[in-house]
């Protein structure tokens, strides 16, 4: 019947759909593949300790790691230029650490703690970094799509030189908002590209069950906009992809999707072992031959990379997330006198609404005094 | 009249029993279906459809993509077609996206096409805050739709009455939103599963005789009243009524008024912002209905009026604590 479960075996190879990319005119300068190692070491570094801390319960609420998306993660990072604008879903700490957050603060974010880059107001669903350009992890699923278009909007009013990359789920996609922010992307030619992290899952549900087209890159076509599939797994296609739809972005005003094959390791947060709905063969499977850090590994150590270099990446990185720890263990908690606080930007304005709370001390308590008296 | 039935008291938890009440309606109704973001092989996000996906089968057990306004709205139109679809939204924050579907469409169906045709659907889905889910995550506005005529809004407190207002609901021949709760799933609590035990929607319940307040809320807020009334009663000698709503469209007033009318003092408790809320609406009806009862102006509590935020020492202070309600009560009855 109909509605009954499709196990369509949509294909999740990662060929490019067409010989000459669009954008192929902009050759983007060659990867640095060590730094992107090292960048990618840290992200699993500080995803493993993070797992960690929340059995300790320092960290709570969700918490949703990267474990397995790091080539994806720095991949599109190293992509961007720093006047783009990057944003995400609230699997957020792998696009902040790859776009250059300290950890420290974004630890300290996580340990809800008064230096988190959100001032322990946001916790791991959403790290942001302006002054990096990443403007946030939001919880909301989709619902940074059209947010991200209207940056775009905005760079193309202000006249200024950027792109905005936008990160979703293959779950995302089949939000409305989907069909509205790439709908007004493409009638207003904004320089935006949607990067589709394919991971094969939105919780436990596959993109064959989910979508009606599983290979989602092909979804573009409905605005006529340019589509293509990278694997995720390989941070040098990633970024080459990247680079090259983003300046195409910027310097023509296309707006494009790029869907990322990639793959979680963990399940979809903290609490989810992961595997009532996906077999340990097929995570063996991923863990054991597709790990972006080892496949990035291989390819520098046939460059010549010694293993004094290799050991040198991760003691540093190691050392990164060490102080990350100790940072957010001695960052105080925010004080309770300041709950009110960002609620808006006015202090004035922000005094008026504290009278919103009934009873409260500037409000009723205050008027009845004065009434009794 | 059948045999009378043997009272069989079995002690569950909030999730079971709203499970229970899900699978007897799938026997008993064919017509009954359930739609929602992993409710099968996953078992629901916080497990309540557990195993009615193996038990039912995808046809009955529908999962759906991550797409809210379409599901809601697929319900809304396969009930104007005589199902009877049961939607489950993973949390009441989500609920949101398909907010025009819920209050431009659902609500209006029957009233807008001058009662040609209904609309009898459930949504379910939990409010609540506490595990540091912040601000996206953590919201409490059923008040919202209570605010909307042609939706019937219900909030089970217990396990028993999460069946019972569970089955009441798929029977009802309108649009009904029943509000769970996240803190609340894992409670236990008597259910008698000898009866049917479906429970009239649109009656409060004193769930705790007392004399000298009236603790009136409806949801987790009840069980926080009740605790506060322990207190009260060990530490202050006060003896509080705790008015379980249970309800709050339609609302029972008599079963709150009489309570106050009785303790000559009321207290309206509820997890979300209090402005414009639930207890707003409670307070101002008591004010009338009680005005020559009343020893003191009707208190109320709810979440501090900012976003949640995430910070273990923020959210505590912004969830509307035990001891945040106690010092209410005690400002309310002069203490
Ligand atoms: C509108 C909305 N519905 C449901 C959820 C609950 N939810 C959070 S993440 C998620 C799965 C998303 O999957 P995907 O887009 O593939 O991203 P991934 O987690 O795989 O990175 C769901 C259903 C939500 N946050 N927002
Ligand atoms: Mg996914």
């Amino acid at each position: 019947m109909a509605t009954t479960r499709r196990r369509t075996s949509s294909s999740r190879s990662t060929r490019r759909p067409e010989a000459i990319p669009p954008g192929s005119a902009h050759v983007a300068e060659p990867l640095d593949l060590r730094g992107a190692l090292r960048d990618m070491t840290l992200i699993r570094l500080f995803e493993q300790e993070a797992e960690r801390q929340y059995k300790r319960a320092r960290i709570g609420g969700y918490c949703h790691l990267a474990i397995g998306q790091e080539a994806a993660n720095v991949g599109v990072a190293r992509g961007l230029q720093p006047q783009d604008k990057l944003l995400s879903s609230y699997r957020s700490h792998g696009f902040a650490l790859a776009r250059g957050t300290a950890p420290t603060g974004a630890m300290a974010e996580l340990f809800g703690r008064e230096d988190g880059v959100a001032v322990g107001r946001g916790g791991s669903m959403h790290l942001l970094d302006p002054e990096h350009g990443y403007f946030g992890g939001w919880g909301i699923v989709a619902g940074q799509l059209p947010i991200a278009t209207g940056m775009a909007l905005a760079g193309v009013k202000q006249g200024e030189n950027l792109a905005v990359l936008c990160e979703l789920g293959d779950g995302a996609i089949n939000m409305g908002a989907w069909h509205e922010s790439l709908n007004l992307a493409a009638i207003w030619n904004l320089p935006i590209v949607f990067a589709v992290f394919n991971n094969g899952y939105g919780m436990g549900t596959t993109v064959d069950q989910a979508s009606a087209e599983p290979e989602l890159y092909k979804r573009a076509a409905a605005f006529r906009m340019h589509g293509e599939r990278v694997d995720g797994q390989d941070v040098e296609a990633v970024y080459e992809a990247t680079a090259r739809l983003m300046t195409r972005a910027r310097e023509e005003r296309k707006p494009a999707v790029l869907e990322v094959m990639t793959y979680r390791l963990r399940g979809h947060s903290v609490a989810d072992a992961g595997t009532a709905y996906r077999t340990k063969e097929e995570i063996a499977e991923w863990a054991d031959k597709r790990d972006p850090i080892a496949l990035v590994t291989e390819r520098l150590v046939a460059d010549g990379i010694t293993t004094e270099e290799l050991d040198a990446i991760t003691a540093e990185t190691q050392a990164l997330v060490d102080e990350a720890v100790a940072f957010a263990e001695a960052s105080p908690m925010p004080d309770v006198s300041t709950l009110a606080d960002f609620v808006y930007g006015d202090p004035n304005t922000a005094e008026q609404f504290s009278r919103m709370a009934p009873g409260s001390p500037a409000g009723e308590e205050q008027l009845l005094a004065q009434l009794v008296a | 009249m059948a045999a009378e039935a043997v009272p069989a008291i079995e002690t569950m938890t909030y999730r079971e029993a709203l499970r229970l009440a899900m699978r007897e309606e799938l026997e008993r109704d064919p017509s009954v279906f359930l739609m929602g973001e992993e409710i099968g092989v996953f078992q629901g996000s916080y497990k309540v459809t557990g195993d009615l996906f193996e038990q039912f089968g995808p046809e009955r057990v529908m999962e759906t993509p991550i797409s809210e306004e379409g599901f809601v709205g697929a319900a809304v139109g396969a009930a104007m077609s005589g199902l009877r679809p049961v939607v489950e939204i993973m949390t009441l924050n989500f609920i949101v996206v398909a907010m025009d579907q819920v209050v431009n469409h659902a609500a209006k169906v029957r009233y807008m096409f001058g009662n040609k045709v209904g609309c009898p659907m459930v949504i379910r889905t939990p409010n609540g805050a506490g595990n540091q889910l912040t601000a996206q995550h953590s919201q409490s506005f059923e008040g919202w739709f209570a605010n909307v005529p042609g939706l019937k809004v219900v909030a089970p407190a217990t396990p028993s009455d999460a069946r019972g207002l569970l089955k009441a609901a798929i029977r009802d021949d309108d649009p009904v939103l029943v509000i769970e709760n996240l803190q609340l799933y894992k409670a236990k609590g008597e259910v008698d599963t000898s009866v049917d035990g479906a429970v009239e929607i649109g009656k409060a319940k004193v769930v705790r005789e007392g004399t000298d307040i009236s603790l009136v809320g409806h949801s987790f807020a009840v069980t926080r009243a009740l605790h506060v009334a322990e207190k009260l009663q060990a530490d202050h000698g006060i003896s509080a009524e705790v008015v379980d709503l249970r309800s709050l469209r339609p609302l029972d007033m008599e079963t709150v008024a009489a309570s106050v009318s009785k303790t000559n003092r009321a207290l309206c408790v509820e997890e979300g912002w209090a402005s414009y809320g639930v207890t707003a609406e409670i307070a101002s009806r008591i004010s009338l209905a009680c005005f020559d009862d009343l020893d003191a102006p009707v208190g109320r509590v709810g979440m501090a009026e900012v976003p949640m935020p995430y910070a273990k020492s923020l959210e505590d202070a912004a969830l509307p604590h035990e001891d945040k309600i106690l010092a209410a009560a005690l400002e309310v009855c002069g203490a």
